[in-house]
């Protein structure tokens, strides 16, 4: 990880009159709700910490009225923080005058909005254009970064309509070519796929994984939505009445909810497209090698009560499967090594960073566990078909929702 | 007992004192209007009518449309042949003349209290005063400030007919989408840019509405300017009411309805797509496809449908 392009620490909003009172109190750990009893202030964000990475996607992920769309707006101040600091490359933004700030939204930060948020009297090329307008830059400028935007979306053969003459998903694209247009290192992006039809979002979801693998933008990206937030994200930060919950990657939070809130998510989380083939490995219980002797392999197979087993060469690739009955054969045959002949092919492998949805169908189908192997074809251990059904049924039952 | 506030008596010391104190502003004022009002009224009258008929044909047929044309022609000439032709022009340069002053005052007034909610406080009850106060009220400071004349009756007019201008223009910008606002703040607008950009293109259609109350207020406004000895439909309805004389009373009343629908359905198509607009765009839009060339697919399911929708509409 490089240094950290954003970093937020102790961030906190206070909506209302009373904000020091409401500040006080929220730092003796009294919660929202007690908070406004006592103050009519709300207690929107409190005491929120992160540091996003050069290229990382973070998730900001929680419920309508966690915090969440607050907080996305208090990292570019479109709301005045009431305590903390949000550093952009190392510039506390609450230092800033206002002509400074409007020069660090325009170049550094750009904001992706839940409902597009697009100028209805412009053209989609302007509106593409928009930041570079704003900074003053010449016409051919402005279009030259458009339509780079636009074509990067897949839009820029609609670049002369409006918004209004758009679907859902084209709207948002030149909600994201607004943003990329401005060539800013991070972007922001409040909920930018929850308007749309499931199907568009999934389109929508491949597209800023395809950019993102392009560019490599510093992205905070907020969802309600925890398969989108563990499908993309390469860090989540769960929130909840305006504090986080749990901050790590997706595989962590399944594996370890921080609470029964968290859990409560997780339940409804496709595993199968979140775990992978390198979260549920493990040491493989035995292997054998080529040379080893026949006999030795099948004594210890009866030892583990298992009836195949991985032959590895020298480099720990996978040479083949030894099969206990073809063992025997060879005990009897008075062969001294395994070779080639008592090898095989009955097993299959995966990478380590594939999800279960992948590798499914190929469990329990061989004398031997999956394998799961690096680039170079090295057994770096097995996934057993008991381990993924004991991770995909593990869901912990603190505070299901009814 | 309560004793008596002599509110009514501060009002008239109020007005005295400032008669007294800038005597130049009303007179300058006055002689403004007076110069505006009289310069209109010349132009629309000095012509043969014809040439405003036609003027008033074509831009129906260009704002809205072949019925609105055939309407105001049909009217006009009906004004023509009941010989009102020159006190609807009076009256027509009465209403320009106070709209126009009105929308100048309204319409900023409106942006202001749309920025500032001290001044949307403050300004709300005002309003609420010039609407709601009964219209012979005005009309006797306008004298003692103006004379009689068309000034007054101007003056009175552009009070009366603020506050919708006012009103329509803090609501439309009010209601202008947060989100939009918040992303042209979000890409670094100046509070300036942001007005121009998005809040009053967006708040047009609602601003426009205003303009066109104004317009119409303006207009109920002409009689009671006709007391005040303003020329035009006015004073031939206040003379026919004097004289008890009804044809010439329908007449005049008549004049005025003609000239409120035209006004109404003209400015009623403001900060809407007009039929020249629309067919201006049309082809620009034709000439921008024919240029691109071959289109390249966009890609993904949803860009099928609406992408493959003819250009035109």
């Amino acid at each position: 990880m490089t240094s950290p392009v954003l970093r937020v620490s102790g961030l906190t909003k206070v909506f209302g009159a009373r904000e020091r009172e409401a500040l006080r109190l929220a730092a003796e750990g009294l919660g929202r709700d007690e908070v406004y009893r006592r103050t009519q202030s709300t207690l929107a964000v409190h005491d929120v910490s992160f540091e996003v990475a050069r290229g990382e996607l973070f998730v900001v992920m929680g419920l309508s009225g966690s915090g969440k769309s607050t907080l996305v707006r208090l990292l570019n101040r479109l709301i005045e923080p009431s305590a903390g600091t949000v550093e952009v490359d190392g510039r506390d933004l609450r230092a800033l005058d206002d002509a400074e700030l409007r020069r660090v939204r325009n170049q550094k930060i750009s904001m992706v909005f839940q409902h597009f948020a697009l100028l209805p009297h412009r053209t989609v090329r302007e509106n593409a254009g928009y930041a570079l307008k704003v900074r003053g830059a010449r016409v051919t400028e402005q279009r030259e970064r458009a339509d780079w935007a636009l074509e990067t979306v897949g839009l820029l053969d609609r670049a002369d309509a409006r918004p209004d003459e758009l679907s859902g998903g084209m709207r948002q694209r030149v909600g994201l070519a607004r943003a990329l247009a401005a060539d800013s290192e991070v972007l922001l992006m409040d909920e930018p796929f929850s308007a749309l039809d499931p199907l568009i979002r999934r389109d929508m979801q491949d597209l800023l994984e395809r950019l993102q693998s392009e560019l490599s933008k510093t992205i905070v990206f907020i969802t309600h939505d925890l398969n989108e937030a563990m499908r993309l994200g390469d860090r989540i930060l769960m929130l909840k009445d305006g504090r986080t919950v749990q901050l790590g990657t997706g595989p962590e939070i399944i594996a370890a909810p921080a609470d029964a809130y968290v859990a409560d998510f997780t339940s409804d989380v496709d595993r199968t497209r979140v775990l992978t083939a390198g979260d549920l490995l493990r040491e493989p219980r035995l292997t054998a090698r080529l040379g080893d002797a026949p006999g030795d392999v099948l004594r210890a197979l009866g030892a583990v009560e298992a009836n195949g087993v991985y032959v590895l060469d020298d480099g720990r690739r996978i040479a083949g499967v030894a099969r206990d009955h073809l063992l025997a054969r060879a005990v009897q045959e008075g062969r001294a090594a395994l070779g080639p002949q008592e090898l095989v092919t009955d097993f299959a492998t995966i990478a380590a960073d594939r999800p279960v949805v992948e590798f499914v169908h190929l469990l329990g189908r061989h004398p031997v566990p999956l394998g799961v192997v690096d680039d170079d074809g090295r057994l770096l251990g097995v996934v057993p078909r008991a381990a993924v059904l004991d991770a995909l049924s593990a869901v912990p039952v603190t505070g299901r929702r009814s | 007992m309560i004793p008596h506030v002599p509110l009514g008596q501060w009002v008239s010391d109020l007005i005295d004192w400032l008669l007294a104190t800038v005597p130049w502003l009303f007179d300058g004022i006055s002689s403004v209007m007076q110069v505006l009002v009289d310069g209109l009224t010349d132009a629309l009258v000095s012509p043969p009518p014809v040439v405003w008929i036609v003027v008033a044909t074509v831009l129906a047929l260009l704002l809205r449309g072949p019925w609105l044309a055939l309407y105001t022609l049909l009217a006009f000439l009906l004004v023509v042949s009941l010989e009102l032709w020159v006190e609807t022009m009076q009256t027509l340069a009465l209403v320009l003349v106070a709209a126009v002053i009105a929308a100048a005052i309204g319409v900023p007034l409106g942006i202001l209290a749309a920025r500032h909610r001290a001044v949307s406080v403050a300004v709300r009850p005002v309003l609420d005063f010039m609407q709601t106060t009964p219209v012979f009220v005005y009309l006797a400071p306008a004298v003692f400030f103006f004379g009689v004349g068309v000034v007054p009756g101007v003056v009175a007019t552009i009070l009366f007919a603020i506050p919708p201008g006012v009103r329509l223009t803090e609501l439309g910008i009010r209601q202008v989408d947060r989100e939009v606002v918040e992303a042209a703040q979000a890409f670094g607008a100046r509070p300036g840019q942001v007005l121009r950009e998005v809040q009053l293109p967006l708040a047009l259609p609602s601003i426009m509405a205003g303009v066109n109350q104004v317009i119409m207020l303006a207009l109920s406004m002409v009689v009671t300017a006709g007391l005040l000895g303003a020329a035009g439909l006015g004073a031939v309805v206040v003379r026919a009411v004097t004289q008890l004389d009804v044809a010439s009373g329908v007449e005049g009343g008549l004049a005025v309805v003609l000239l409120a629908i035209f006004l109404d359905r003209l400015t009623a198509s403001f900060g809407h797509p007009t039929a020249v607009s629309r067919l201006l765009r049309a082809r620009t839009r034709r000439a921008a496809a024919g240029a691109a060339g071959p289109v390249v697919p966009a890609p993904r399911s949803e860009a099928a449908a609406p992408a493959e929708a003819p250009a035109s509409r």
